[in-house]
């Protein structure tokens, strides 16, 4: 399934400057690892030192955080859009 | 004979106005975490808009109102990722201003709830462009109706680092009765670090004055600014402080978390980084007194996921010894 993973500005240097990237991957986790693997430079940025993504970054698949859905387990669809964004004023409830 | 209107009408009035409420908070001293009682930090959550941002606010409104750019009828404009926001709000319900704020729209419902309490209306942007995005579309505005604005532009305006050099350093340099060697804070505007240290090294030119930034341009840390790949705001001087450190913002987190536990202090996020840089401070310097400022409460901040977490899940404050 190729996903479509939108770079938030803070991070598009770490990924050529690109503003999207497409990405392969049947859930939200193995598509961001797939990404890593294209910009291996963004994975300090994402996940904290015990591997997890790091607390005050949200992920949307197609608007909806996965928090509430199966999280980084959550099935991604061909034409899906992944979004990262920090949560710099506060987070999302 | 006097009636008792009469005589009321005569006497001065009594109580306070809300806007003499703002500066003058407590400077506290962190004795758990810095055993020595040399780390001290001002408590910004004091401020009656419980913020330190009452301050750069009130400067601002009532240096506009004396030099006549801000007059009855006028909106005021800015682009706020919260505290100053609602510093406007409140004191703009106070005197009579309606308010209208630009802010990324991922900011925390319970700061849009206490922003429309006081009646301000909020145009939310790309949480995606951070607060460089409300700072845009404030500025398109402006331009767009200039006479109906009062544009406060709190990173441009020279009245916000003003109000810290004449509240928040001289009570700092009172309140440590000339005794400060270091003084450490976080950037956001900049405005409290420009005025404090103006005013220190004003006083005593060998205090030694630390900023402190992100790590990195992709961060947690509400209201801080990652410099090199932000506007920079017009009156930040990259030159005045003596030092400058960063702080990732997991070993904030943990530092939020241990001020709760070992001192009872609630802090907001970028309280946790001021602290992170006091505490490397106080370990380097052990005759040292060591000020910080802590710029809001963590009340705003209670639904952030890092309370879920352990002290000892969280990020060991690594490269900092805890004195």
């Amino acid at each position: 399934m190729t996903a479509r993973i939108e770079i938030p500005s803070a991070l598009q240097k770490f990924a050529n400057n690109q503003m999207d990237v497409e990405v392969e991957g049947h859930n939200v986790q193995e598509t961001l690892e797939n990404l890593l693997k294209q910009h291996s430079q963004l994975r300090d940025h994402l996940y904290d030192e015990k591997g997890r993504i790091r607390s005050f970054i949200n992920i949307y698949l197609n608007d909806e955080d996965i928090r509430y859905t199966d999280n980084l387990d959550t099935k991604v669809k061909a034409g899906d859009v992944i979004q990262i964004v920090p949560s710099i004023a506060g987070g999302q409830q | 004979m006097t009636t008792p209107a009469q005589a009321a009408q005569e006497l001065p009035p009594l109580g306070q106005t809300l806007t003499s409420l703002i500066g003058n908070t407590p400077l506290l001293r962190l004795a758990h975490l810095c055993p020595a009682g040399r780390l001290l930090a001002k408590a910004e959550w004091y401020n009656p808009g419980q913020s330190v941002k009452d301050r750069a606010a009130w400067n601002i409104i009532h240096q506009a109102e004396v030099a006549g750019r801000l007059k009855p009828g006028m909106e005021l404009l800015d682009a706020t990722s919260g505290n100053t926001g609602i510093a406007y709000a409140m004191i703009g319900a106070s005197r009579g201003y309606k308010v209208t704020l630009c802010m990324p729209a991922s900011v925390t419902p319970s700061r849009v709830k206490i922003l429309k309490a006081y009646g301000a209306e909020l145009i939310l942007t790309d949480p995606a462009l951070s607060s460089d995005g409300a700072i845009l579309k404030a500025r398109e505005m402006y331009r767009a109706d200039p006479d109906r604005f009062f544009y406060a532009d709190q990173y441009s305006n020279d009245n916000n680092w003003r109000a810290h050099f004449q509240s928040t350093g001289p009570e700092i340099w009172q309140q440590t009765e000339g005794r400060i060697t270091h003084f450490v804070a976080t950037l956001g505007t900049s405005g409290t670090f420009m005025g404090v240290s103006r005013y220190l090294k004003s006083r005593n030119p060998a205090v030694q004055v630390v900023e402190i930034q992100p790590d990195s341009p992709f961060h947690g840390l509400e209201g801080m600014k990652h410099m090199e790949s932000s506007i920079v705001p017009a009156f930040y001087d990259p030159a005045l402080a003596d030092r400058k450190m960063t702080v990732r913002t997991e070993r904030a987190y943990r530092r939020v978390v241990e001020a709760s536990r070992r001192e009872g202090l609630l802090l907001g996020i970028s309280s946790g980084a001021a602290l992170e840089g006091a505490l490397t401070l106080c370990a380097e310097n052990p005759q040292g007194v060591v000020v910080t400022l802590f710029p809001d409460s963590g009340v705003k901040y209670l639904s952030e996921h890092f309370w879920n977490d352990t002290l000892e899940d969280m990020t060991p404050p690594s490269g900092t010894k805890t004195p």
